[in-house]
């Protein structure tokens, strides 16, 4: 909590606070470092052997198979997710299912599989992005932002590789 | 009869008839599998939603509660009951299906003595013949209004505790065998300004020490008094922090055995339940199938169920606002300890 959160807590909810972060377990930290390593890092394996099946045998290039390998990956997570058991491994993983792009599929079928009772215009197709959607806002924000910077900083480079 | 602040004393000894307690599947895994009921094969319970779902449990607690209490629908004047969800829909969706005259309570999780302590009142004062309490909740809806879609990756720490999927209902009656509902005691909303939804123990835990303090305040006994005082859905965390304050507070609480029915439903070892159940369905489900069936063994004579809750919405937690709780006491005794 921030200082300036404390700063409006009453003295007797600050010893309050004190005694129940005595109780309160740490979140194990390394072992979620070091499950997020294993888990995100087998997901890039499979990715890695996706696109270097699509190369030898699909008559790709390797830049062109990046994106078939991300929509085998995107459907592999939704049907993991389908079937209920893409959030028991995420339990495990923590951080290492949610950053590749397998935890944004994730997110949204999770969403529209739950927002389905809702009905499919205003349930799916409005709250599919509940969760999905910040990230595609600050993924653009971020990226106007770099854009921005790398214009002025190497103008020759901008609008080409 | 008031006694004390905020103590009611039911001289005329409401009696339990008939209770009923349905659940999920997953808390049929759990250890209190026997005491239970109807434990369904589905969460779904076979709708097509899980708010369906919920109102389908309490539904079906209430018919059995009634049939085990031998009365009708039309016996019983008034329907008292509460959930975690918006507007409460499925207690009053529930209602709509058994036409009771419907009294629709909010309290979070401590929702199930709220209920058990009006409907002992009413029944207490006359107001009433028969009464009908209920609580229930549902994993999955609340999952989906509180937290993530129930599909979501999302890691939870290990504060975080789980929603049980279960109904709980009681009928109260004015006469007749049973175990009596003698006196409640209800409580202030206690907000230390703690702000982790995913820590709602340690958020609840002082405001289930107010209670019981007032409680036996008000009551002019000790803890030595009951054989149980249990707490709704502390779990770990708030459990812990529940006996520092007491021994902060010089409360003699080793005098009785003091539990919480959040760390009772299942099976840590084999359940992924972090620290422990939470929920209106938890202390309801807990209280009015094993507890009763304890005392039912003799094992228990005198306890005194202390219903934890919440009061906090998806929308004041984002707000960055504190969690404010609350907890209610209800006294159950068996039949000649007056």
């Amino acid at each position: 909590m921030s200082n300036n959160k404390k700063k409006k807590l009453t003295p007797v909810q600050q010893e309050y606070k004190e005694l129940s972060d005595k109780r309160e377990p740490a979140r194990p930290v390394l072992k979620n470092c070091v499950r997020a390593f294993l888990v995100g890092g087998t997901i890039c394996l499979i990715g890695q052997a996706i696109t270097d099946m699509f190369v030898r045998w699909g008559g790709f290039d390797r830049e062109k198979a990046a994106n078939p390998t991300v929509a085998v990956l995107i459907l592999l997570s939704v049907i993991l997710t389908s079937l209920g058991i893409y959030d028991k491994i995420a339990q495990w993983a923590g951080a290492g299912t949610a950053v590749p792009v397998t935890g944004f599929a994730n997110s949204m079928a999770s969403e529209a599989i739950e927002s389905r009772s809702e009905g499919i215009v205003l349930g799916v197709g409005g709250k599919m992005f509940t969760l999905a959607g910040p990230v595609i806002v600050f993924g653009t924000v971020a990226a106007f932002v770099v854009g921005i910077l790398h214009f002025i900083f190497n103008p020759n480079g901008a609008g080409g590789h | 009869m008031l006694q004390g602040h905020q103590s009611w004393v039911f001289e005329n000894r409401p009696r339990i008839k008939g209770t009923a307690t349905v659940v999920g599947p997953f808390e049929g895994q759990g250890p209190l599998a026997n005491d239970f009921d109807i434990i369904h094969g589905e969460p779904t319970l076979g709708q097509d939603s899980w708010e369906k779902a919920e109102k389908t449990l309490l539904e079906e607690a209430s018919k059995l509660a009634m049939e085990n209490a031998g009365v009708t629908a039309g016996q019983v004047q008034f329907f008292i009951g509460g959930d975690l969800m918006n507007q409460i829909i499925s207690t009053s969706f529930a209602a709509r299906t058994l036409s009771i005259p419907y009294l629709g309570i909010f309290g979070a999780c401590s929702t199930s003595m709220e209920g058990l302590a009006i409907a002992a009142n009413l029944v207490n004062s006359g107001s009433a013949k028969h009464a009908l309490a209920t609580a229930c909740s549902h994993n999955s809806s609340v999952e989906k209004q509180f937290r993530y879609p129930t599909e979501y990756g999302s890691q939870k720490p290990p504060t975080a505790q789980y929603t049980v999927t279960g109904a709980g209902a009681c009928v109260l009656s004015h006469e007749g065998d049973g175990f009596a509902v003698t006196s409640a005691t209800i409580g202030r909303v206690i907000d230390m300004g703690l702000t982790d939804p995913f820590n709602m123990g340690a958020a609840m835990a002082p405001a289930a020490v107010d209670t019981i303090q007032a409680h036996l305040r008000d009551m002019r006994i000790e803890p030595g008094y009951y054989d149980l005082i249990v707490t709704g859905d502390l779990s770990k965390i708030g459990y812990e922090i529940a006996c520092d304050l007491f021994a902060k507070h010089k409360v003699p609480m080793h005098q009785t055995t003091f539990s919480d029915c959040g760390m009772m439903i299942y099976n840590y070892d084999h359940q992924q339940v972090q620290a422990g159940a939470s929920g209106c369905g938890c202390s309801a489900v807990v209280t009015y199938g094993h507890l009763l069936n304890r005392m039912r063994k003799g094992e228990l004579k005198r306890i005194l169920v202390v219903a934890t809750g919440a009061l906090l919405s998806p929308l004041s937690f984002q707000q960055g606002e504190t969690i404010p709780c609350i907890a209610h006491a209800v006294s159950i005794e068996s039949e000649g300890t007056l």
